[in-house]
């Protein structure tokens, strides 16, 4: 299976990780990636805040370029710009004005050919649990892991199981073997980028989610977004400094841990790129050999 | 002082519904929006008491809140209204009305954060992550502002020296050229 | 309900239901389906001890499940008749064959497992519907634990706790660990007023109900603290607003205006985050015990029975009023009538006085050896009617039978159930059928002689 593949600016640097661990663990399932030819940024929420057409038309172009190279799918693990992609072709498919202007802004009709899949979205509709599990060597034997959504179940256009209490991230964890905690804060705000502007307020926010996963048992987080990870893991020493705390829970990605049960090399997975390293984790449960 | 002034108050709340199709009458106050935001004590205006003011015209009150710029957008209040109106979507087209009117931003940072990184995105194609804090902790004289984290993330491979640079650059500059900050309604 | 049983005029039938309802006002042919309860009325004497030896236990629906009952049981300690009745799904009998210990132990030998449904058929003059109503489930409110969490429970459940003959013999306990709460945070307004999750209606009884949930816990447990999150206070009663405030004064309530956002589970303890909009302040109460006032709506299949009665009902299922102002307890179709929160929700003042009214009613039209009709209904003229019965299709009231007269076929108009709505004479190809006083020939005569009087006082000019 080949599908289309839409990176996104922090898969190339802060969240290199993400982007390397799903080439590997993507690699193993037999799906292989084409990255959208000469992207640029989605706009993020700079462009949706200050310029409504600029947040439009910026993804409006990637659409454009994947449709170009006939990529019908595109996989989108960050789910910002996964739900500004989504968000653009539900808007042209609604409204046909929007498009003709799009067009004009862009210089090129986009046809529609082109859809966003988020990555969560993806392993359960097209790779599906079946054959994730039939991939799996290493079981996580009972890692306890605290999945966590932030904002990713209400984001425009991204349909997932339950705005609330979302599972599937939960049952992924568990057809690997892992064992997800119930807990009250999967979907808390982790502050998203103020982190760069209101740090105090991430610390904040970030807090109480990394106290619940404690409380609850968790031995690390799980996440499927850069600023969820970032937020999550690189504060925890800001936080402990500010609230006395010693919190020291590895942050990993989704397809990290896949990836680790899939039997991949960590290396190739950028386990060394985390700030708080899960090895000895990993050591103490089993699931490496030391 | 007699209070709301305007002569015709339903001016602000039909200006919100025209641009993003939210009616604020519909508002019972209930402050479920507020009780979730996960911004709410950082802010000088609760959501709630946004949605009041806008019922009440006071277009300025509204516009000069920090609580525009504070939203992160997770939606939250959205996905609680009873009355489904969709706060966040508002929160979006206030920021944009407010930068229309020139009105001093409740937080000057984050206008500032937000056009540094719509730059990078106008000079490369891609945001260059690096570049990006560095220059914002320049442009807002805080040089210093986390700057423990750097070696970590340099010798963790989390910072890219430099950045990427597409090659239909050309292509994102018309894209910003031509953008309204408010989507036309052709 | 035990004087009403013991009334020679009054014949009850429980574990029954109204399977169809034919016929008009002073004449319903009603059939009844009366379900076997496995147990002979005339038999026994309730004595009980069937219930004490059946081996069988099942969460008890009265009590929502904070309690048991038998297989064999009455629904209530007061239920009416005081006869219990055997659940099939769950009785060992039914589900393995054997058992039979309440047959053996019966002294009156009243239990008799071969019993069988019953239709029965009778005719009425007048029929009441109190249907009543049934809670809405929170369990679509996902921030307040989506049913996951034991300790947020119903305002009905803290009810059955503080019943003294209740599950826990009216000690108030959280259902995760049994111990005695002490912080205790009301919702008001859950699945009502929330045109998203649930109804964009008022309950109008939640207000008072839980301000007398928070008075009894103060007085039975003078230890607990109740926190009360309200939208508006509704409290447009006799006595009604002096009551809340009893309980905010006298009892310490606390009364928060602003709604949840989220309950949080953290150790046993249940955070409950919401907003104090006065003081525009969010605010966090670590509580033992959640109690959610959940929305008043239809009993599930009250559209089903409406369409049984031939009676409107609105767009969530609540039965219609012919007039709101004037007939409030009248239904649109003579002869039935409505009480309590069957139509919509009602506290108990205000189903007591719509019952004696609807009582009343019911006796104004039994108490008559003729009823006087409005004038203004349908007539069809045997005559001219070819038989063809499109109005008996097209009237909204059944009130049209097919008919046989010397061997022509005929639509009849059945005066009581006719509402005058003059469907049938729109219909009628061959102009047999219209409203009294209204036949076309009527109206273009009534039409003639307003032009003429208008032409004659210079107020209409006719161009030839």
């Amino acid at each position: 299976m080949e599908i289309g593949y839409y990176p996104g600016c922090s898969l190339e640097s802060s969240a290199k990780e993400f982007d390397v661990s799903i080439r590997a663990c993507f690699t193993k399932l037999g799906v292989s990636l084409k990255e959208i030819p000469d992207w640029n940024c989605c706009g993020a929420s700079p462009a949706h805040y200050l310029n409504e057409e600029l947040a439009l038309s910026l993804p409006y172009r990637n659409l454009i370029k994947a449709e170009e190279a006939k990529l019908q799918k595109i996989l989108s693990p960050c789910p910002a710009c996964h739900s500004h992609l989504i968000h653009v072709y539900n808007e042209v498919i609604r409204d046909p004005g929007l498009n003709q202007r799009l067009k004009n802004i862009v210089g090129k009709e986009f046809k529609k050919n082109s859809v966003s899949k988020h990555l969560l979205d993806f392993i359960k509709e097209d790779i599906g649990m079946e054959r994730l599990k039939e991939s799996i060597t290493l079981p996580l034997k009972d890692l306890k892991v605290a999945c966590y959504y932030g904002c990713l179940t209400r984001l425009p256009d991204v349909n997932i199981d339950d705005i609330e209490n979302p599972m599937i991230m939960d049952k992924i964890i568990e057809a690997i073997g892992g064992e997800p905690i119930d807990w009250s804060y999967k979907t808390e705000c982790c502050g998203a980028s103020l982190s760069i502007t209101r740090t105090e307020i991430v610390l904040r926010l970030v807090k109480p989610i990394l106290e619940a996963a404690e409380e609850k048992g968790a031995e690390c987080i799980v996440v499927a977004c850069p600023l969820c990870q970032s937020n999550l893991e690189t504060r925890q020493g800001d936080i402990n400094k500010k609230y006395k705390t010693s919190f020291k829970i590895p942050v990993l990605y989704l397809s990290q841990l896949i990836g680790i049960s899939q039997g991949i090399n960590p290396a190739e997975l950028g386990l060394n790129r985390l700030i708080i390293n899960p090895t000895p984790l990993l050591l103490e449960k089993g699931i490496f050999e030391k | 002082m007699s209070y709301p002034s305007n002569s015709n108050i339903h001016l602000f709340r039909n200006e919100i519904l025209n641009l993003c199709k939210q009616d604020v009458a519909k508002c019972i106050q209930c402050g479920k929006c507020s009780a979730g935001c996960p911004i709410s004590p950082e802010m000088d205006i609760q959501p709630n008491q946004i949605i009041r003011l806008i019922q009440l015209n006071d277009r300025e009150g509204v516009l000069r809140s920090n609580t525009i710029w504070l939203c992160a957008s997770c939606e939250t209040c959205s996905v609680r209204c009873p009355e489904k109106i969709e706060i966040a979507t508002i929160m979006d087209i206030l920021r944009k009305l407010s930068l229309e009117a020139n009105i001093q931003a409740g937080e000057k940072n984050i206008v500032k954060f937000d056009q540094i990184f719509l730059d990078s995105i106008k000079k490369r194609g891609r945001v260059h992550e690096l570049g990006l804090v560095i220059r914002y902790n320049l442009t807002t004289g805080q040089p210093w502002k986390d700057v423990h984290l750097g070696p970590i993330m340099f010798m963790k491979g989390k910072f890219s020296l430099l950045g990427h640079r597409i090659k239909e650059l050309e292509r994102v500059k018309e894209i910003f050229r031509l953008s309204r900050r408010i989507k036309s309604q052709e | 309900m035990t004087e009403s049983s013991q009334n020679e005029n009054i014949e009850i039938f429980t574990y029954s239901e109204v399977i169809d309802v034919k016929g008009f006002v002073g004449n319903f042919d009603v059939t009844i389906r009366k379900k076997p309860r496995y147990v002979d009325m005339g038999k026994c004497t309730g004595c009980g001890l069937c219930i004490e030896k059946c081996p069988t236990k099942v969460p008890s629906e009265w009590d929502l499940g904070l309690g048991m009952r038998k297989a064999i049981y009455k629904p209530f300690g007061q239920a009416v008749p005081n006869v219990p009745v055997i659940d099939k799904e769950n009785c060992r009998f039914f589900t393995t064959g054997k058992c039979k210990v309440c047959q053996k132990i019966c002294p009156a030998q009243a239990i008799d497992y071969e019993q069988k449904e019953e239709l029965i058929k009778k005719k009425f003059g007048a029929i009441i519907v109190a249907t009543g109503f049934t809670q809405f489930d929170p369990s679509v409110y996902g921030e307040y634990g989506g049913g996951r969490f034991k300790d947020v429970i119903t305002a009905l459940h803290l009810e059955r706790m503080l019943d003294a003959s209740g599950p826990t013999g009216g000690h108030v306990i959280r259902p995760s660990d049994q111990k005695e709460p002490k912080n205790i945070v009301f919702i008001q307004c859950v699945g009502s007023r929330d045109e998203s999750k649930g109804y964009p209606y008022c309950s109008r009884i939640c207000c008072m109900y839980t301000a007398k949930q928070a008075i009894l816990l103060k007085d039975h447990f003078p230890d607990t603290q109740s926190y009360i999150f309200y939208i508006d206070i509704r409290a447009g009663g006799k006595n009604y607003e002096e009551f809340v405030k009893r309980a905010q004064r006298e009892y310490g309530a606390i009364y928060i205006r602003g709604r949840v956002s989220k309950i949080y589970e953290k150790g046993d303890k249940l955070i409950v985050r919401g907003v104090d909009t006065l003081t525009g302040k969010q605010i966090e109460i670590e509580a033992d015990l959640v109690v959610l006032a959940t929305a008043i709506i239809p009993q599930p299949d009250s559209k089903e029975l409406a369409k049984i009665l031939n009676i409107p009902h609105d767009q969530y299922g609540f039965f219609t009023e012919a007039h709101p102002k004037l007939q409030p307890v009248e239904s649109l179709t003579k002869g039935i009538f409505l009480t309590g929160s069957c139509q919509f929700p009602k506290d108990i003042p205000d189903s007591v006085a719509t019952t004696g009214a609807a009582s009343i009613r019911a006796c104004e039209i039994l108490s008559k050896d003729e009823l006087v009709l409005d004038p203004k209904i349908a007539k069809i003229d045997p005559e001219i009617c070819s038989g063809c019965l499109n109005c008996l299709e097209v009237c909204p009231f059944d009130a049209i039978e097919r008919n046989e007269v010397n061997g022509k076929i005929i639509a009849q108009v059945i005066p009581t159930l006719c509402h005058g709505c003059g469907n049938c004479a729109a219909t009628c190809r061959t102009k047999a059928a219209n409203v009294e006083g209204f036949a076309d020939d009527q109206i273009y005569a009534q039409i003639a002689s307003i032009v003429e009087i208008l032409q004659k006082e210079k107020l209409l000019e006719l161009s030839e």
